[in-house]
């Protein structure tokens, strides 16, 4: 059980409103897209769901709780995060730097148990990247990163994951399975709520969207009920939405 | 696995330069006189050296050295800046502004021990300073607060030397700067090594932390740390660690920001698996340097400081250059 609302956020940068009053909620077993033009406010809101960043007004509550009063370790364990384009700030092998998903697990001291590096190696085998588990880091090209960076954020398997931009940088190959693989993690029963700038993934994945702009939510749908009228209100542009057997496309002109 | 036996070379290497302290200097004792003179109940020559003159030193050197090593360590997976060190954050600078303080107002003639108290008191003072300049910012304003703090206090330190009332203060305050470990005496043990023990607990604590940090602030913070708390840990804990290390021997520079660096590829470069190694290090190449000022028996004696200076600044430059063709 991992439900998450959100009702009346505001959050405001120097001068600037980032979220004008945002509400949306999401349900265990769903996998939500954020969607909307750059400077929309995706990340902010992605952050504040995340409880990293404090609301000025409105609250987020986690299974009734208000997240704010949740411990960091509680809320550590209780979701995973992950921002937009990583980095990793000393070459660590990958194994190390997926294993730190597990830091909210762990003892203070001592290191990974073997029931640890097995979930360790399990989400190595997902992400694609037994080849590359003993390599720094730092030496990973863009969507490698991206692909430990997910591994490391869904190993501990968290309730709720948050995912900021999961497919930028990947090719089409890595960017389907990482959505496919967020959407087997709804499937089970997770809370899943990625921001995607990729509708057709978006579209073909998610089972809701809330689609954002100017901080303020324009709508929140079933991802089947996205249509062109839609797109043209957020992001102005005309665009035609094909669904089929493939998925789902979306030309813009 | 590496990490392992490193850290028990290190403690090897440790343990044999602490029994090379002892025997070394302008007197060499032979060990059976160091073991008789300190275990017979009557004053020998050998039991007076070792007791009063060695032992102090070589506990201070060991700590101090920890303490250095230690820090760096910390500050530098904290900061994720391979160049942070205690005197980028302005702590060992105000240190030792602290201690020249006592020097300039002639307050050791009358309180002996006034020297390395202010200069503990110059340490916590630029911590508490970069820490609330930098308050409400992230890393790279603590970076940017601590130079402040550290020019600060460097400018003072011109100002002492520049105002010292006769050439003999100016004389003492600039051989004080360049760090000696020579006639410490147990007074100083008992006054910096607690410090120094609680400093350097306080640094170790950081370790989970350190390598959550290593995929940077907002994943780190996500995973649980409280990055306010660990901030203050790490500046706490160098302000104790090296602020008594400081205000006990003078600056001694690169060890913080060398010993880092030489553990690093044996850890798997993971940052809070870097203290252990960083901290033993640390105590060996201090306890090296300080052995190497005795035998090097000139006219002056040469500071602990410039043997430190010497034989660390090329090997940073070295360093620097061998990373960059590691990592292009």
């Amino acid at each position: 059980m991992s439900a998450l609302a959100a009702s009346g956020v505001e959050l405001t940068r120097g001068a600037r409103r980032v979220l004008a009053g945002v509400s949306a909620s999401f349900a265990p077993g769903s996998f939500t897209a954020v969607i909307g033009p750059n400077g929309a406010g995706k990340s902010t809101l992605m952050a504040v769901l995340a409880g990293l960043l404090k609301p000025d007004a409105g609250r987020v509550t986690l299974d009734g709780e208000t997240l704010t009063r949740l411990t960091p370790k509680a809320l550590a364990r209780a979701r995973a995060y992950l921002p937009q384009s990583p980095r990793a700030e000393w070459p660590i092998s990958v194994e190390r730097l997926v294993a730190l998903g597990l830091t909210p697990q762990l003892p203070f001291f001592g290191d990974v148990a073997p029931d640890e590096a097995a979930k360790v190696h399990a989400a190595l085998e997902a992400c694609d990247l037994m080849a590359l588990k003993g390599q720094a880091a730092t030496t990973l090209s863009g969507g490698e990163l991206a692909r430990a960076m997910l591994a490391r954020a869904i190993v501990g398997d968290p309730p709720l994951l948050l995912v900021d931009e999961p497919t930028a940088g990947l090719d089409p190959r890595h960017a389907l399975d990482a959505m496919a693989r967020l959407k087997a993690r709804a499937d089970a029963g997770r809370t899943v709520i990625a921001a995607v700038h990729d509708l057709g993934l978006a579209l073909g994945h998610a089972s809701r969207v809330v689609a954002l702009r100017a901080g303020r939510v324009l709508a929140d749908v079933a991802a089947g009920d996205v249509d062109a009228g839609l797109l043209k209100a957020l992001y102005d542009v005309d665009a035609r939405i094909v669904r089929d057997d493939a998925g789902v496309s979306v030309r813009y002109f | 696995m590496n990490g392992r036996i490193l850290n028990f070379a290190l403690f090897a290497v440790l343990l044999a330069g602490a029994l090379a302290s002892l025997l070394a200097g302008r007197v060499w004792l032979p060990p059976n006189d160091v073991v008789e003179g300190l275990l017979s109940p009557n004053a020998t020559l050998a039991g007076l050296i070792v007791g009063e003159l060695r032992l102090p030193r070589l506990i201070l050197a060991v700590c101090v050295g920890a303490s250095l090593g230690l820090s760096g360590a910390v500050l530098q997976g904290l900061l994720r800046n391979p160049l942070a060190e205690a005197g980028l954050l302005g702590i060992s600078t105000g240190a030792a502004l602290g201690a020249v303080v006592a020097i300039y107002y002639g307050l050791t003639a009358s309180f002996a021990l006034a020297t390395p108290l202010l200069g503990l008191l110059g340490g916590f003072i630029a911590a508490a300073l970069a820490f609330a300049l930098s308050r409400s910012g992230g890393t790279l304003a603590l970076i940017l607060a601590g130079a402040a703090v550290s020019s600060v206090a460097a400018a003072g330190l011109a100002l002492a030397l520049n105002l010292a009332p006769n050439p003999y203060a100016a004389f003492e305050i600039t051989t004080w700067l360049l760090g000696s470990l020579a006639d410490r005496t147990w007074d100083h043990v008992w006054l910096g090594v607690p410090f120094m023990a609680v400093g350097c607990g306080l640094l170790f604590l950081t370790a989970p932390s350190l390598d959550a940090l290593s995929i940077g602030e907002a994943q780190a913070e996500s995973l649980g740390v409280n990055l306010k708390r660990v901030r203050l840990m790490a500046l706490a804990g160098t302000a104790m660690a090296v602020g008594a290390a400081t205000a006990v021997t003078g600056a001694v520079g690169f060890i913080g920001l060398v010993a880092p660096h030489l553990v690093r590829p044996f850890v798997g470069y993971r940052p809070g698996r870097v203290l252990l190694p960083s901290a033993l290090l640390g105590a060996v190449m201090l306890l090296a340097a300080d052995i190497g000022t005795r035998l090097m028996s000139y006219n002056t004696e040469i500071k602990l400081g410039v043997i430190t200076s010497i034989i660390g600044a090329p090997f940073f430059l070295w360093l620097v250059l061998s990373m960059r063709k590691r990592a292009p």
